[in-house]
């Protein structure tokens, strides 16, 4: 049973938009700048969710998972790989041998539209292809209505098929507009069980932004104060540079401090970031930008 | 007795990004700027401005006597008979041009503000040097349209204003008294704060180079007693000055009998009230807005912490977090939340008070931060457990300290708020509309900030009730203390 929203924080848009605007004044150490890069190449779930991926196209992306860069030295490796579930084999066995997780979305991704026995043979299937990690989206239709118990019980049940594979949970933020009903919807994945709560699906703009992670953040952090529970947090959809990145970070930072700042507790869902990483990185050996041909697309 | 708190410890330093101080020119000695020139002063005078972050000397500056202020007096009094003739659009044409300046050369303005008081470059960057201009551009636009300001009642200027200018926003202030004051038809003689005289004197060579008939606006520099000449000047018409309290009284008993005007923009001891329905983490932002800003010198300050008992503890614990990311030290560096308190002297007000509530058995909370060596710095402390009767609720500290009282009703924080000698400004955390009108109705304040704190605009008026002075600076009403009407 969800507990009683009338105690639940309020946000002031405007200030939280002040807030976060301060994040990205911030300079950060050159040495601090290059452990960072790598940092946030490693948290990292790479990601393809199109209606056209291939055997093929998830075999090349688990192959640039793990050897992001030939040249650079001591880089570390994505955290995952994202998915659809028809794809979690493939991934798992391109995937063998190295430390990279497979993460797949399931629920009837990305609209969530349907009925909560489908998602759950969704969520099963995913889970027994041998998926560590799932991508749920909760039904925001139900959220809206006002109808939250049903969007609780129903990540409850998620929560059960996934078994041993960790559980995130996407709020389509874009969807819910209002920064109280993100904090509400946090509220309630984390009463249910999530492991990590998630932005976005990426399908919908706007996908993650500052003031809603901000928020999101801040809902984690009241979480460990009063449970001493740590949850963690992934942003995806719109993060596509390094600067991006580095402001959520300093965010990350800033907000829950460094025993948030890994991959066990905090992920980007992008595609294309791992690029301008790896373009910065070689910018910071050899003091000259590379054009982006140099850096192989996946 | 200073606890700490490092539960959500932050794990990455920043890199010191500081300001570059190569475009900045400051010459080694500054003049005073009377009838449109630098001229040395009478008595060959000249005192020191310090770099409050390393004590060393930044640059003399003269020292204005009986003497000198005489001379600015009487070059005010030549230009105000050509300066309240000429076209008003004329007039508006020289405050533009004075607004354009200042916006050319904002980078030099802030860093040299920064470097003279001690604030960090990212308040003298984006909030005093652009507020500066904003107030020369407004106030420009009424040069001409003052018929309209104040409807079939001919509004005249008053003759020659004798402006006083406080230490802890020099440019800006400089700005809310010489806009209105050009605007309206008047000249002026101005004296910046002793301890940070720079940006006035630069403002003065951007007069100067805006053309500006000579004589209209006057620069001199001096501490106290300079002041004082200024205020009893018997050929000076108005005075308008922002400072402490102390000296306000002391200026209204000087004035008490003569035929000057008077306006006053005083001290306060404002109260911040954050109500259990609050948007609680934004009311914690502002809360830091409210005291740390400007380290604390500002008029309006929200010393006075006023928490519903109900989210006390929560907004405490959550202020507490937030103030161990709380960067303090060099003003120039963009990182810099804090910068260095701006005299020595202040320095000693501050701690005296902390001592003081510490005597009176207040509970005393600093974050750890590491302070500089040299200079003048103060961490930024809350005082908890406090009442009304306490000195440090009571009396203006000036500085990053907070003072932090729980209520239970609405009646009772309005009392409580109420219950001061100030009346400057109030903040007000909630998300009720009702309950934010409901208050800005009882609150005995200038100002009244709903959700925000610390927010200023050139076209809204800012002033005081009670001992926090009178007449208003800013907006329409700025206008009304430099006319008379026939």
């Amino acid at each position: 049973m969800i507990k009683d929203f009338s105690k639940i924080p309020t946000y002031d848009t405007l200030g939280v938009n002040e807030r976060v605007d301060r994040f990205s004044k911030r300079s950060i150490k050159n040495s601090s700048k290059i452990e960072g890069l790598k940092l946030a190449l490693s948290m990292i779930d790479l990601t393809t969710l199109e209606g056209n991926d291939t055997k093929g196209k998830v075999e090349q992306l688990c192959y640039k998972a793990m050897h992001p860069h030939n040249t650079l030295q001591g880089l570390p490796t994505v955290a995952a790989i994202c998915v659809y579930p028809p794809f979690v084999s493939v991934a798992k066995k391109a995937l063998q041998g190295s430390k990279i997780n497979v993460a797949s979305v399931a629920t009837a991704f990305p609209s969530g539209q349907s009925d909560l026995k489908i998602k759950l043979a969704d969520t099963k299937f995913a889970v027994d292809q041998g998926a560590d990690e799932i991508d749920m989206v909760i039904s925001r239709g139900k959220f809206l209505s006002g109808d939250y118990q049903y969007v609780y019980d129903e990540i409850v049940a998620v929560k059960e098929a996934c078994g041993k594979a960790h559980l995130k949970v996407i709020l389509e933020t874009g969807e819910l507009e209002t920064l109280d009903n993100v904090r509400k919807a946090s509220e309630i994945a984390i009463q249910a069980g999530a492991d990590f709560i998630k932005t976005s699906t990426g399908k919908i703009q706007p996908a993650a932004t500052l003031p809603v992670t901000y928020v999101m953040l801040d809902t984690i952090k009241d979480h460990f104060i009063k449970t001493g529970k740590m949850i963690g947090m992934k942003p995806a959809g719109g993060i596509s540079n390094s600067k991006t990145a580095f402001q959520y970070l300093i965010m990350l930072n800033e907000i829950l401090g460094e025993k948030w700042m890994n991959n066990k507790y905090f992920r980007f869902g992008a595609s294309s970031l791992a690029n301008d990483i790896l373009m910065q990185l070689v910018k910071s050996e050899t003091g000259f930008y590379q054009s982006a041909n140099y850096f192989s697309k996946d | 007795m200073v606890q700490k708190n490092k539960t959500f410890k932050a794990s990455w330093s920043y890199d010191p990004a500081p300001e570059s101080t190569d475009h900045i020119q400051i010459k080694k000695k500054y003049d005073l700027y009377i009838d449109g020139k630098f001229v040395k002063p009478e008595n060959g005078k000249y005192f020191e401005t310090i770099n409050p972050t390393n004590d060393e000397v930044i640059a003399e500056v003269a020292l204005a006597e009986k003497e000198d202020v005489d001379k600015a007096v009487r070059a005010a009094r030549n230009a105000f008979k050509s300066w309240s003739k000429i076209e008003p659009k004329e007039r508006g044409k020289y405050i533009y041009r004075i607004a354009r300046l200042i916006q050319e050369r904002s980078r030099e303005f802030a860093v040299i503000e920064s470097l003279d008081g001690g604030k960090p470059i990212r308040e003298s960057r984006d909030i005093d040097i652009p507020l500066a201009a904003n107030h020369f551009f407004y106030y420009a636009g009424w040069a001409d349209k003052l018929e309209y300001a104040f409807p079939n009642r001919n509004p005249k200027p008053l003759g020659v204003a004798g402006q006083i200018i406080p230490w802890n926003f020099p440019l800006l202030m400089a700005a809310w008294k010489l806009a209105p004051a050009l605007a309206t038809g008047n000249t002026v003689v101005l004296k910046p704060a002793e301890t940070t005289p720079l940006t006035a004197l630069k403002l003065a060579e951007i007069i100067r180079d805006s053309g500006l008939p000579k004589g209209v606006v006057n620069i001199i520099t001096g501490a106290g007693k300079t002041g004082a000449e200024i205020v009893n000047h018997p050929d000076i018409d108005k005075i308008s000055f922002t400072g402490s309290t102390a000296v306000g009284k002391y200026i209204q008993k000087a004035v008490a009998g003569t035929h000057k005007k008077i306006t006053l923009e005083l001290g306060g001891k404002s109260a911040n009230i954050i109500f259990e329905d609050a948007a609680i983490d934004q009311a914690v932002e502002g809360i830091i807005d409210a005291i740390f800003f400007n380290q604390g010198h500002v008029c309006c300050a929200g010393s006075r912490l006023f928490i519903q008992e109900s989210v006390a503890d929560t907004v405490i614990q959550k202020l507490k977090d937030r103030m161990a990311t709380l960067i303090v030290g060099d003003p120039l560096d963009k990182n810099t939340d804090i910068g260095a308190i701006n005299s020595k002297r202040q320095l000693k007000t501050i701690e005296n008070y902390i001592k003081i509530g510490l005597d009176e058995g207040g509970e005393i909370y600093q974050t750890d931060c590491k302070l500089p060596k040299k200079g003048n710095w103060c961490a930024p402390t809350l005082f908890l457990n406090l009442s009304q009767s306490h000195t440090i609720v009571q009396e203006e500290i000036f500085g990053p300290v907070l003072a932090i009282q729980t209520f239970r009703t609405i009646q009772e924080v309005i009392e409580k708020a109420n219950n001061t000698p100030y009346g400057l400004a109030a903040g007000v955390w909630t998300q009720k509309g009702a309950k934010l009108f409901h208050l800005s109705q009882k609150l005995k304040a200038g100002v009244i900030w709903g959700n925000t704190f610390n927010k200023f605009d050139a076209t809204s008026p800012f002033g005081g009730y009670k001992e926090s002075g009178f007449g208003r600076e800013g907006g329409l009403h700025g206008l009304k203390p430099y006319v008379k009407f026939e």
